[in-house]
């Protein structure tokens, strides 16, 4: 094992025998004893020992060491999600705190075992990571630092347009065969030429080779389909050397190594301090080490003012659904009770509560949790608001806690990681061998100095000029880089997409 | 699965994210390099001044993505308050759905020593190295904690020392249980950081600044003054450690201010610039003795001076006085609307080719880096 001491050594042997008594499956879990230095190494690498050189896990070092040199912040506990699960603990918290972290560690090993989202997941990526260091290092060795560096920065711009849920469709590419051949009608046999009219009646001919017109455009279009994951389609389509392919092939890798964290951070968070929380007050913490307990377990609930803890909702919304599952407050009947006082003291003894959160964390992500499971109890309880920006008063400001409009601007906000969803729409965009890329508009609007330059970025791995659909102020616009000047053109401001791919 | 196994932190990885972090300086290094003239020219930077570090806003380090804009965006948030009122703080720009990605502001707040900086204008500006006048070095104290002592201020107690002792203790006494290794030290056991004087040897420097404020110098006048004197002083402080600054400002008459009051005094009555000098004088007589300190006397005004004799008088005092005596005598002249800039060229007639007065014009604030190369390309 690891280099616990003895101490540590005990408590994470009681704490496991604890965690499995209550129905927890983990992985193995490494537990390492490290500096806080070596912590912020870690974290600025993605809780990872190895990674590629980049300039920006030097820039996260930096403000990690600042922050808790100045006693701003200091990381807790990190866990990586592989098998068997690295989890670091720090050389000279309180031993309290080191509990504390052991019993949230396994909540988040156990999750990431058993949520479903975690399922396709590289469980060795701790050598998969090494060896992308490995392959870039041997890059810049051959084609130099700053032309290998300068690569990254660009392809980094545009790691987040990948496809979140490829990993857990089956591969498309059969589809696409299966579907209608452009040229040939699909009319029905006919063994005599008298019938024909009968079986393939003028209209059913005329319907079908519409069809195959509009089937046909589309095959004349490249990609068939609209492509979310833009860079796997730029890994294929856009000219790049051996070594540039490779490079999007590793950033692309790793995104998608770190996609399902992102998308179950509120259930992940929660569902280790619940299991922190319960472990601690029931079994592990002794009578000496209630305060400390209760200071770091609150100042790890705490809201900003104004903030959004993903702890605070994540452990709420799992004792509230332990809490109405074991109280039967679920169903038909519970629905359709009118009467506030038999709803305030529903009680069927089902106890299923248990057996419910953990059917939860094994099935659902951030988004299908939050929509199902966020009742407006839950909002008036935890005073949640949507705040608006005013341009009048310049200031963000509360703008309503009317519980459908919170739900509705949290789903919103968690869906695609609350990023503009933007796909490869045309790769031979007016005829001319341009890339065109649509923004799906949902209501709100990019940033437009980001978005000129993550423009700029994708048109030197593209090399001709790039065409992105989108919504400024209000109007369809289209915004043209040809790698020397920006262009906007106007598209009608209803459906920006389509006009924008018919114009060719 | 043993084979993924690993020591913690091999020396290898170590280097790593240093190498990474080292990267990132560089870029920020060559961002504030590209910029130097504006940052030179904009007080932005000699506002943010702490002890050893100044705060350099640089632009756009961040990698772009295409994202919302977070004024369209909203969010939801916890807490107090009514319909339409502020937010309390400004919302966290990690919204939930960004796990673990920073998506960090457009312009992050570099910081950079003032060592650092000095480097960088040296580069840019090609200025030479100085040599310090090869007077003696005076040797200064400094008190280094190395050592360990049984009494001392609860604030300076040193754990592992005195946890040392209260184990030994209890070991000695066989009352220390492995099981439950609970130490409580004494009063005997507690050991506490002492220090050691050291010497160190040290060349000293005083920079002494002098300034017209009378009526026609202006607000643009003094920031300019300003700004050059912040630079003046990186550059000497990375030459000298223990670098004095001393302020005079002068209508008619002379006397000393602090820093503040330098720069924010105006006085609306006549020049005359020999009454600095002659305070300038007087101060390194009785503080500075010539031998023992690196002196640089500078003086900023609009080259305006009451009379002809007052001039005649101060080039006097520089002949006789300082420019025997100092390393390096600057002048530096501030164009303003009202000033006649007399006095440079009285100074230019009377000492053509004198090296160790150096006189510069600054017409504006785009002349400030031309003229910090004229005061400090000398290598004085």
């Amino acid at each position: 094992m690891a280099n616990l001491t003895p101490e540590l050594e005990k408590a994470r042997q009681k704490i496991l025998k604890i965690a499995e008594s209550y129905g927890l499956d983990c992985f193995e879990t490494v537990f390492e004893l490290i500096t806080y230095d070596q912590i912020n190494q870690f974290a600025a690498y993605g809780g990872f020992p190895v990674r590629y050189p980049h300039w920006r896990f030097g820039m996260e070092y930096e403000q990690l060491s600042k922050s808790y040199e100045y006693g701003l912040s200091k990381i807790y506990e990190m866990v990586i999600n592989t098998d068997p699960c690295y989890a670091y603990l720090m050389e000279g918290n309180r031993m309290v705190d080191q509990k504390l972290v052991m019993a949230h560690v396994f909540g988040h090993c156990d999750f990431f075992k058993n949520n479903q989202w975690f399922s396709p997941t590289n469980r060795k990526m701790m050598d998969q990571m090494a060896n992308h260091a490995t392959r870039i290092r041997r890059y810049m060795d051959r084609y130099g630092v700053d032309e290998v560096e300068n690569f990254i920065d660009k392809v980094l711009s545009l790691e987040n347009l990948i496809d979140r849920h490829a990993p857990y469709r089956k591969k498309s590419s059969e589809k696409a065969s299966s579907g209608v051949k452009a040229a040939e009608l699909a009319l029905l046999n006919v063994n005599r030429d008298y019938m024909d009219e009968y079986i393939n009646p003028p209209d059913f001919v005329r319907h079908q080779k519409e069809k195959a017109a509009i089937e046909a455009q589309k095959m004349a279009k490249f990609p068939h389909e609209p492509q979310r994951d833009v860079l796997e389609f730029l890994m294929h389509n856009a000219p790049l050397k051996n070594w540039q392919q490779d490079v999007v092939s590793i950033i692309r890798d790793e995104a998608y190594y770190f996609a399902p964290q992102g998308m179950t951070k509120i259930m992940n968070e929660g569902w280790a301090s619940y299991w922190h929380a319960k472990m601690m007050t029931q079994n592990i913490m002794n009578d000496s080490e209630v305060i400390d307990f209760c200071d770091a377990h609150s100042g790890t609930m705490a809201m900003q003012p104004g903030g959004f803890n993903p702890y605070k909702v994540g452990i709420e919304l799992f004792r509230e659904i332990e809490d109405r599952w074991d109280k039967g407050r679920f169903g038909k009947e519970w629905n359709e009770c009118d009467d506030i006082h038999a709803k305030q003291h529903w009680d069927k003894k089902t106890g299923a509560g248990r057996d419910k959160i953990f059917e939860v964390r094994r099935n659902y992500n951030d988004v299908t949790f939050l929509d199902e499971y966020l009742t407006e109890d839950f909002c008036v309880r935890n005073k949640m608001f949507v705040y608006k920006f005013n341009k009048r008063t310049n200031r963000f400001e509360i703008d309503t806690r009317d519980f459908p409009l919170v739900k509705k601007q949290l789903l919103f906000q968690l869906t695609n990681f609350g990023q503009p969803i933007i796909q490869v729409e045309n790769a031979n965009f007016e005829n001319r061998g341009e890339l065109l890329l649509t923004h799906l508009y949902e209501g709100v609007e990019m940033q437009p100095d980001y978005t000129k330059e993550t423009l700029k970025n994708l048109q030197a791995l593209w090399t001709r000029p790039v065409n992105l659909a989108t919504v400024i102020e209000g109007e369809g616009k289209l915004i043209r880089f040809d790698g020397q000047d920006f262009k906007e053109f106007s598209l009608s401001p209803q459906e920006p997409s389509s006009q924008a791919s018919g114009a060719d | 699965m043993g084979a993924t196994k690993r020591k913690v932190a091999p020396k290898e990885f170590c280097l790593a994210i240093k190498e990474d972090q080292a990267r990132f300086r560089d870029i920020i290094r060559g961002r504030i390099k590209e910029n130097f003239k504006k940052y030179v020219t904009h007080g932005e930077m000699v506002d943010k001044r702490e002890n050893d570090f100044v705060k350099i806003p640089v632009p756009s380090i961040d990698i772009p993505r295409f994202k919302y804009g977070s004024k369209q965006r909203g969010g939801v948030g916890q807490g107090q308050g009514q319909p339409g009122d502020a937010m309390d703080g400004q919302p966290s720009e990690q919204g939930a759905g960004e796990a673990g990605n920073n998506e960090g502001q457009h312009q992050i707040e570099a910081e950079i020593s003032m060592e650092e900086l000095a480097d960088i204008l040296g580069e840019e500006l090609e200025l030479p190295r100085i040599e310090p006048k090869g007077k003696p070095r005076q040797d200064a104290e400094k008190n280094k904690y190395t050592g360990i002592a049984p009494v001392g201020p609860q604030g300076l107690r040193h754990f592992k020392h005195s946890y040392k002792q209260a184990l030994k203790r209890y070991i000695s006494s066989g009352t220390y249980t492995p099981d439950t290794p609970v130490i409580v030290p004494i009063k005997a056991d507690m050991r506490y950081r002492s220090f050691k004087t050291k010497n160190v040897p040290q060349a000293n420097a005083v920079v002494i600044y002098m300034m017209d404020v009378s009526g026609s110098m202006g607000e643009e006048q003094k920031e300019i003054v300003r700004l050059e004197s912040f630079w003046i002083n990186t550059w000497l402080k990375k030459h000298y450690k223990g670098l004095e600054t001393r302020f005079i400002i002068h209508d008619a008459t002379a006397k000393e201010v602090d820093e503040k009051t330098f720069f924010s005094t105006s006085e609306s009555g006549g020049t005359l610039i020999s009454s600095a000098y002659k305070l300038c004088q007087q101060m390194i007589e009785t503080e500075y003795p010539t031998n023992d300190w690196n002196i640089y006397p500078f003086h900023f005004s609009d080259g305006d001076n009451w009379s002809g004799e007052d001039t005649r008088l101060c080039m006097k005092l520089l002949t006789e006085f300082f420019l025997p005596n100092v390393n390096m005598f600057g002048y530096g002249q501030v164009e303003s609307k009202y000033g006649s800039g007399q006095f440079l060229k009285d100074l230019e007639r009377e000492f053509p080719s004198d090296d160790r007065l150096v006189m510069s014009k600054i017409e504006s604030r785009d002349k400030i880096l031309d003229s910090i190369k004229d005061f400090l390309g000398k290598g004085k």
